[in-house]
């Protein structure tokens, strides 16, 4: 199994939480969370993957056919629905901060502080 | 019934509640709403008061979802493990939630119609989630769960959608806590790629077995150990990792502000201490000596760093909220001593201060019902009239600062000494922060209540959140304060007090806090083989030099109120408050980017220091 997947998990890792660091718009600030969420897909798929191995699904299949983890898959189900709904609140409440704010720059919001 | 069977229905009985509410809440009246959403929380006390006591004090009870029981020490299921530590908490949440649903019966214009009983479907949600968080016995589930309680409380934050303080609030909160949230499911990968395994005795048990076998702990545990502590420790709040609760508890509905300050970062504390204790304190995982240096360092700047903010702040709710971190970091100091004394103390100053602050946050909120103010400055003699509230309020002050008997005192006492034992100038951090936060608070209880002293200048150079220009949160006030509102204070206050009054609730606090520290037996429970006899639970009592100690910050705390409120307002600031204090507070810029980076910096810097002293 190469290193390849992980690094490229660690590098959109880190490049989701650059974009939220200086990030100007919170609409992609939000976008940028899902990014980094999104390297957890892929470490989990490359945890599971074995090569030369199909799909985990025993209907056609020979049973003691070689499958990668059936884990991991439903691990990243759950990781995406859980994602799905959290982004979906997070961007309900910005476009609630532009209608009744007329801005979605965080750096204009300065109500908070000290 | 089995005792077990109570631990999938102590999840089941909230979200099942909020379901129905969320359908029946259409076309109920706005009472039937109340009196259902409180019953069914009710339910729920019902169902953790049976599980407490069916748990015995160094008992565990275990469920495996579905019955996939482990075969042979291994098992594909899902485990919910209760032992009195979780099911305290639990039975705490469960409490609470009732409180708060008592209080905002005349709480909140609630919207009818379609978005009837949202509100209290949502509060009974997030009783789900943290319920499930402190139960479960499964990394994933706890990162499931952790989500599921963050969301909810994202949405109860930014409840008051027609203000663009709550939104900013909870963006904030939502935005730092989920990445850090999907942080720890990074962690979690790594550990069931080294492990092939997701629950958490079960990630210990085979990390044990390979550093038997000779593959010791490497750079990927250690990475893994700070990545999954990322979630627990910013929802616990810990310095550098708190920004978001200040902006979050200033702005969320008082009723909310109860239950995130009373109990939901304490979860965060749970979390960090369950996953160490159980994933990683065997001879696969760190040193304790490793991880108690850590974790008290960055329990020590909590703490400090909360109660120095504390006392700047005049808002109100923003102040409770940084009184809440400089607590934290209290709590983490106890816990992170990792010996059952440390961690009974912490157990019961958890149990203790959930009264107290939420208290504190239940009267901020009769203020902002009747003043639409919760500014210190702008609300001076004004809240004269309420002789009730302002008495409580100076009571709740002197719980937060350690007046024996509180509950919150006792925790002191006892976490104090056991910090002592380990670093003899811990208990000074202890005193200080109780003085400085319960000082703020009851200098703003003198100011607000009592009128006492000049009216503050206001200062522009010093960037401040104020109070002023709060909607007020419920319907023009009638005249009175509705009952509930006063009533709920009272009663959460005198169970701060029986915390420390009753002897049996800190015996059975410290023998649960034995049974926690007890990773073998914890370990056997689960996979089904014996485990060893439970260790001797420590004395969690008062001593002499508890209550001293504890009588010195209330103390303490009545001095710094009244040398702040005699204070001639027209005189400036000293150079070291100039040097020290301000660019603290500058710090706290309410700026999400920092937050994040503030996130990323302290993880980097927590895994550098555990590295370097391996």
């Amino acid at each position: 199994m190469s290193v390849f997947p992980y690094l490229v998990a660690g590098w959109i890792l880190l490049a989701g939480l650059y974009g939220l660091v200086t990030s100007r718009n919170l609409v992609q600030a939000v976008g940028c969370l899902a990014v980094a969420q999104s390297s957890t897909y892929v470490l989990l798929l490359a945890v599971g993957y074995r090569s030369g191995a199909t799909a985990p699904v025993y209907s056609d299949l020979p049973t003691d056919a070689p499958v990668v983890d059936p884990v991991v898959q439903a691990l990243a189900l759950t990781d995406i629905v859980v994602g799905a709904t959290v982004t979906a609140l997070l961007l309900s409440l910005v476009i609630q901060l532009r209608k009744r704010h007329g801005t979605v720059d965080p750096e204009e919001l300065t109500g908070l502080r000290g | 019934m089995r005792t077990a069977d109570l631990l999938p229905l102590a999840v089941a009985i909230p979200l099942l509640g909020a379901a129905v509410l969320a359908v029946a809440g259409r076309w109920l009246p706005r009472r039937g709403r109340d009196a259902l959403a409180t019953l069914w929380a009710a339910a729920d006390v019902v169902c953790l008061c049976a599980l407490w006591a069916r748990t015995g004090s160094d008992g565990r009870a275990v469920s495996w979802l579905g019955d996939w029981t482990p075969t042979g020490g291994h098992s594909v299921g899902i485990v919910l493990v209760a032992d009195r530590i979780g099911s305290g908490l639990a039975l705490l949440v469960t409490v609470l939630v009732l409180a708060v649903l008592c209080y905002s019966w005349r709480y909140f214009d609630e919207p009818s119609g379609e978005h009837g009983g949202m509100f209290p479907a949502l509060l009974l949600l997030f009783e789900a989630g943290m319920c499930g968080f402190a139960l479960t016995g499964d990394l994933f589930d706890a990162f499931v769960f952790f989500e599921l309680m963050g969301a909810v409380a994202y949405a109860l934050t930014g409840y008051r959608i027609e203000d663009p303080r709550p939104l900013q609030g909870a963006l904030a909160f939502g935005l730092v806590n989920s990445a850090a949230a999907y942080l720890s499911l990074v962690g979690i990968g790594l550990l069931y790629a080294r492990t092939g395994e997701l629950g958490l005795a079960q990630i210990g048990a085979a990390l044990d077995e390979r550093a038997a076998a000779g593959h010791g702990r490497d750079a990927l545990v250690v990475i893994a150990f700070v990545l999954v502590l990322a979630g627990p420790l910013v929802k616990a709040a810990a310095a550098p990792f708190h920004f978001w609760l200040p902006d979050a508890h200033a702005v969320a509905p008082s009723p909310v502000c109860m239950l995130l300050s009373g109990v939901m970062v304490e979860l965060g504390l749970y979390g960090v201490a369950r996953i160490h204790r159980v994933v990683f304190a065997g001879a696969g995982g760190l040193p304790d000596a490793v991880v108690r240096d850590t974790l008290l360092a960055v329990g020590v700047v909590t703490a400090l760093v909360g109660a120095a903010m504390c006392w700047e702040q005049r808002h109100l709710k923003r102040m409770l909220a940084f009184s809440t971190v400089g607590h934290v970091g209290l709590f983490l100091i106890g816990a992170a001593l990792l010996d059952p004394a440390g961690l009974s103390g912490a157990a019961v100053y958890v149990a203790g201060h959930a009264g107290a602050k939420a208290a504190l946050f239940g009267l901020t909120g009769v203020l902002l019902d009747r003043y639409g103010s919760v500014d210190e400055h702008g609300l001076h003699g004004r809240a004269r009239e309420l002789r009730l509230p302002g008495v409580l309020f100076v009571l709740g002050a002197l719980a937060l600062a350690g007046l024996p008997p509180y509950g919150t005192g006792l925790g002191k006492a006892v976490a104090e000494e056991a910090a002592g034992r380990e670093l003899g100038w811990l208990p000074v951090v202890f005193v200080l922060v109780s003085a400085l936060t319960g000082g703020a608070v009851l200098r703003a209880g003198l100011r607000v209540f009592g009128g006492f002293g000049l009216p503050p200048i206001e200062r522009p150079e010093v960037a401040a959140t104020t109070g002023e220009g709060e909607g007020p949160e419920i319907r023009p006030a009638e005249g009175r304060v509705p009952k509930p509102m006063v009533v709920v204070p009272a009663l959460l206050l005198a169970g701060c007090l029986s915390v420390g009054v009753l002897p049996g609730v800190g015996r059975a606090l410290a023998s649960a806090a034995a049974a926690f520290t007890d990773r073998a037996g914890y370990l056997a429970d689960v996979l089904g083989h014996p485990g060893p006899p439970p260790a001797p639970a420590p004395e969690a009592w008062w001593t002499a030099s508890g209550v001293g100690l504890g009588l010195l910050s209330a103390l303490l705390a009545v001095a710094f109120a009244t040398a702040a409120v005699r204070r001639d307002p027209r005189r400036g600031t000293g150079g070291l408050y100039r040097r020290a204090v301000l660019p603290l507070r500058r710090l706290h810029s309410g700026l999400l980017g920092d937050y994040v980076a503030w996130l990323a910096v302290g993880l980097a810097a927590m895994l550098v220091t555990l590295m370097a002293q391996l």
